[in-house]
């Protein structure tokens, strides 16, 4: 990896937004500057990433700068490289699609701060995954953390927005406290901030489990896994909508790069790891695609399906950690190639949804499902764009999802074969749940894509709704060819995944199996290509054979029978997910008004139902509560004399005199 | 040499139990003043004129000390046109008997210090710590912000003794940077009292309680 060439990168990158504070808030200009910047910074950072590939090895190199014994030095590796291409694709992807949805002239008040904190949450992102030196690790960390707040809380002028990101900002800021104490446990087990992994031996086992769980507590709040994941849904929600495909896409995956990374220091760790990570995992993907169900704000719904899959993406890394501890080389390959892949698709993926529901947004101006409705025909090239994205994060043929998926459970199976496996629970769960994922995720995104789509418009403003222009269509074009050619030429890039869980490997292993040995990558591509010709052949005929015939009038798609349907009959966000709602009503806690009709004509009334963030409210705003309550009888000290202050010194100064 | 060492430290404990009597803040301030000019006296009578930078500072010293910052203070008080300390939260006579309570506590603790030989014949400790003591007594007793200031200057006075025990060690650009911080520090406190004046027209640090939130 040319160095020069990635700092280049990461520095056009973070200034990209810089030379647009000095115009004026009016002019176009800045956001130009600012696209061209970061295109070019991405299309280089995504070269010095080939060229890392290309060469294979992990690189160090350092730039001649020490602060308070920390250097600021970098390592790239297969797996960093890996982080390193979907930071950069998807950021500029996002920047790009700002163009038109967060233009300048329409946002002049927030358009330029957006900018400027765009290009340093990417920067510091890149900077994390490429750091080796604890403390620089920590400071481009909070570069990326801070950045991410200003754009949570871009349109402060709602209330709900700051509510969102002081929510973020308390987790994000708890996230960097495990952290410190992490790296400073590290450094006093190791005496230096360099991150390098131990040797067999070189750490008693209570401090390495204690290491692994402040990083699973650190990175698990970062990335989302599912108790630790309360921040998530109002932060993606309110932030634009190129912002939430950032954070979901990248930003939760730094937290998994992180996990990674500080699994990779422990070359011997515990069976218990392992299960641990499967066991969350199952938590997360399951509840987290239930509570999307219940959404009725599409980016609080795409939301919870970050939640979802960053549970897949923790399946596969657990199955990695507990096959390192088995040492079973066929069980880490798998694991983590499929982790790896998900991390790539679900960036893929979720940040086409992501993006194309902001188009959605940016043509209805609302986020509630309910009011909106008909949009294929008003915005047909965004909904079929949406369509593919939907297929490919419910793991169907022949899309991206699929194959990351598939992975992680051949990986399952391969350990179910495995002899002794009696009480491990966690790995008979894991395909599953991993099933039961898929099949809720396909309920959820016909629901989706049912009720905004298809049938009527449910209000005049998205009777009105029109397709996005260029720089709306490119970015969702480009990523969701990205996720067919995944999908159906996989063994392109397992190459890259087989690197990248080589350089995990702890060093001296002996080679294992090779992934396309493991898993049948032709037959992958022999099915998606089978399917998508037998589409294109069934669409034709289809075609051909109506083609004669003209409808009678337009007919809506789902008018269930009714001759006039008016737009109120169609199934609602909830009603259509009702049943499964209630069927999770332990986990989700759905809050609805019990509507009565006693008359025989009864009169107008309203129903309306909910489902709430359960976890922050029934569990840790009472815990927050419970410590103002403690800390309020502080206040008491608070006297407000002076010289009751200065008595507070003196006694602290005797205290620490008597003490000794 | 030693005995005058000691008996300046005497004095200057003798000062401070005059200062925790007196209810007139003019005498307090000139307490202070004088408390100066002995601080000035000490590193001659410790170190002798052997350096060139032990007079120096001695020079600076009963400037700042004696002369600069007493008169800042009279000025002070001439613009706020305050003279006496009423009803101290701790009475007079109890403040004494606290400070001297302070000072016997303080020549057992120093006991058991681990010193130097050199420094255990002098009481360079006690000394000191009964004036920090008597700075805290006064900050922590007096309502007007006059006083209290008069109070952190003894305070400080009472960690310079202290310093002596350093006084080799101790660069000579460090003991003028510690002069020099004193000296802001009490200028600006002069700017402070004089807007607690206007804005509350008192000089009662109390009434600043109803900035509390």
């Amino acid at each position: 990896m040319s160095h020069c060439l990635f700092l280049t990168s990461v520095g056009l990158v973070a200034f990209s937004g810089v030379p647009g504070l000095f115009f004026n808030r009016r002019s176009m200009w800045g956001q130009f500057i600012s696209i061209l910047f970061f295109c070019a910074g991405s299309l280089a950072g995504l070269a010095a990433v080939l060229q890392s590939f290309l060469q294979g090895a992990a690189e160090e190199w350092a730039l001649p700068l020490s602060v308070c014994g920390g250097n600021v030095s970098f390592r790239v590796d297969p797996l960093a490289s890996i982080f390193l291409a979907g930071i950069f694709l998807v950021s500029a992807m996002g920047s790009l699609f700002g163009l038109e949805y967060w233009r300048q002239t329409r946002h002049p008040e927030s358009g330029r701060k957006l900018r400027f904190f765009y290009g340093f949450l990417t920067a510091g992102m890149a900077l994390v995954v490429a750091a080796h030196d604890s403390l620089f690790f920590l400071f481009s960390w909070e570069v990326m953390a801070l950045s991410a707040f200003f754009l949570v809380s871009t349109e402060d002028e709602k209330k709900e927005t700051r509510q969102a990101g002081w929510v973020y900002f308390v987790a994000t800021h708890f996230s960097t406290l495990f952290l410190f104490l992490f790296f400073a446990l590290l450094r006093q087990a190791r005496g230096s901030f360099e991150l390098v992994p131990f040797q067999a031996g070189e750490l008693p086992a209570p401090e390495a489990d204690g290491l692994f769980l402040l990083a699973l507590l650190a990175f698990g709040l970062k990335a989302g896994l599912f108790p630790l994941h309360v921040w998530l849904p109002a932060a993606h929600a309110n932030a634009p909508s190129h912002v939430s495909a950032v954070l979901s896409g990248v930003l939760l995956k730094v937290g998994v790069y992180g996990l990674m990374r500080a699994c990779w220091l422990f070359p011997h760790p515990p069976d218990w790891w392992g299960s641990l990570l499967i066991g969350m995992g199952l938590v997360s993907c399951v509840l987290g695609v239930a509570f999307a169900l219940g959404q009725h704000d599409l980016k609080r719904l795409l939301a919870y399906h970050s939640v979802e899959n960053i549970g897949i993406i923790f399946l596969g890394l657990g199955l990695a950690l507990w096959g390192r501890s088995q040492a079973r080389p066929e069980l880490v390959l798998l694991g983590l190639s499929g982790a790896l892949l998900h991390v790539w698709n679900h960036g893929l993926f979720k940040s086409l949804l992501f993006l194309a529901a902001g188009s959605v947004i940016h043509s209805t101006h609302t986020r509630e499902i309910d009011q909106m409705g008909g949009l294929g025909k008003k915005m047909p090239r965004t909904a079929l764009l949406f369509l593919v994205g939907a297929a490919a994060i419910c793991g169907l043929p022949p899309l991206n999802g699929f194959i990351s998926e598939f992975l992680i459970y051949i990986g399952f199976f391969k350990a179910l074969n495995l002899p002794g496996l009696g009480g491990n629970w966690g790995l008979w769960m894991g395909a599953p749940a991993l099933a039961l994922t898929g099949g809720l995720a396909v309920a959820c995104f016909t629901k989706v894509y049912g009720v905004v789509f298809l049938g009527e418009p449910r209000t005049a403003a998205a009777a009105n709704a029109k397709e996005g222009g260029k720089a709306v269509l490119l970015p969702l074009l480009l990523l969701g060819s990205l996720c067919f050619w995944i999908g159906l030429f996989p063994q392109t890039v397992a190459p890259f995944l087989e690197a990248a869980s080589k350089s995990w490997a702890p060093p001296g292993t002996a080679p294992g199996p090779s992934l396309s040995g493991l898993a049948p990558f032709g037959l992958f591509s022999a099915v998606g290509l089978s399917l998508l010709s037998l589409f294109f052949i069934g669409k034709n005929g289809l075609d051909r054979r109506f083609k004669s015939r003209k409808a009678p009038s337009p007919v809506l798609t789902w008018d269930c029978g009714y001759l006039r349907p008016s737009p109120s009959m169609q199934y609602s966000a909830s009603s259509y997910a009702q049943t499964l709602v209630d069927f999770f009503k332990w986990a989700l806690v759905p809050q609805k008004n019990p509507v009565r009709l006693k008359e025989t004509f009864p009169k107008p009334v309203s129903f309306h139902s909910r489902v709430p963030e359960t976890v922050l409210e029934r569990v840790f705003l009472p815990v927050v509560k419970g410590l103002q309550w403690v800390f309020q009888w502080s206040r008491y000290l608070q006297v407000g004399y002076l010289q009751a202050y200065v008595a507070y010194i003196f006694l602290t100064l005797v205290f620490f005199i008597l003490w000794r | 040499m030693d005995g005058a060492l000691n008996y300046l430290i005497i004095l200057l404990v003798l000062v401070n139990f005059l200062a925790l009597g007196s209810s007139q803040i003019g005498i307090v301030i000139r307490l202070s003043a004088i408390q100066g000019f002995l601080l000035g006296l000490m590193p001659l009578f410790m170190e002798g004129w052997g350096e060139i930078h032990i007079p120096l500072l001695c020079l600076a010293i009963i400037a700042i000390k004696g002369l600069l910052i007493p008169s800042l203070l009279f000025k002070a008080m001439r613009d706020v046109k305050i003279r006496r300390e009423v009803e101290p939260l701790l009475g007079f006579i109890p403040s004494m008997l606290l400070g001297a309570l302070g000072t016997v506590l303080g020549l057992v603790f120093s006991n058991h210090l681990p010193l130097l030989p050199l420094h255990k014949e002098f009481l360079i400790l006690p000394g000191s710590f009964s004036t920090i003591l008597t700075g805290f007594i006064m900050l922590t007793t007096r309502h007007k912000a006059i006083t209290q200031v008069v109070g952190f200057l003894i305070l400080e006075n009472g960690i310079f003794v202290f310093a002596l025990l350093l006084l080799q060690t101790m660069p000579f650009l460090a003991e003028i940077g510690v002069l020099l911080d004193l000296f802001v520090c009490i200028f600006v406190l002069g700017i402070i009292l004089n807007h607690i004046q206007k804005a509350f027209s008192s000089l009662d640090s109390n009434k600043l309680t109803s900035l509390k939130d």
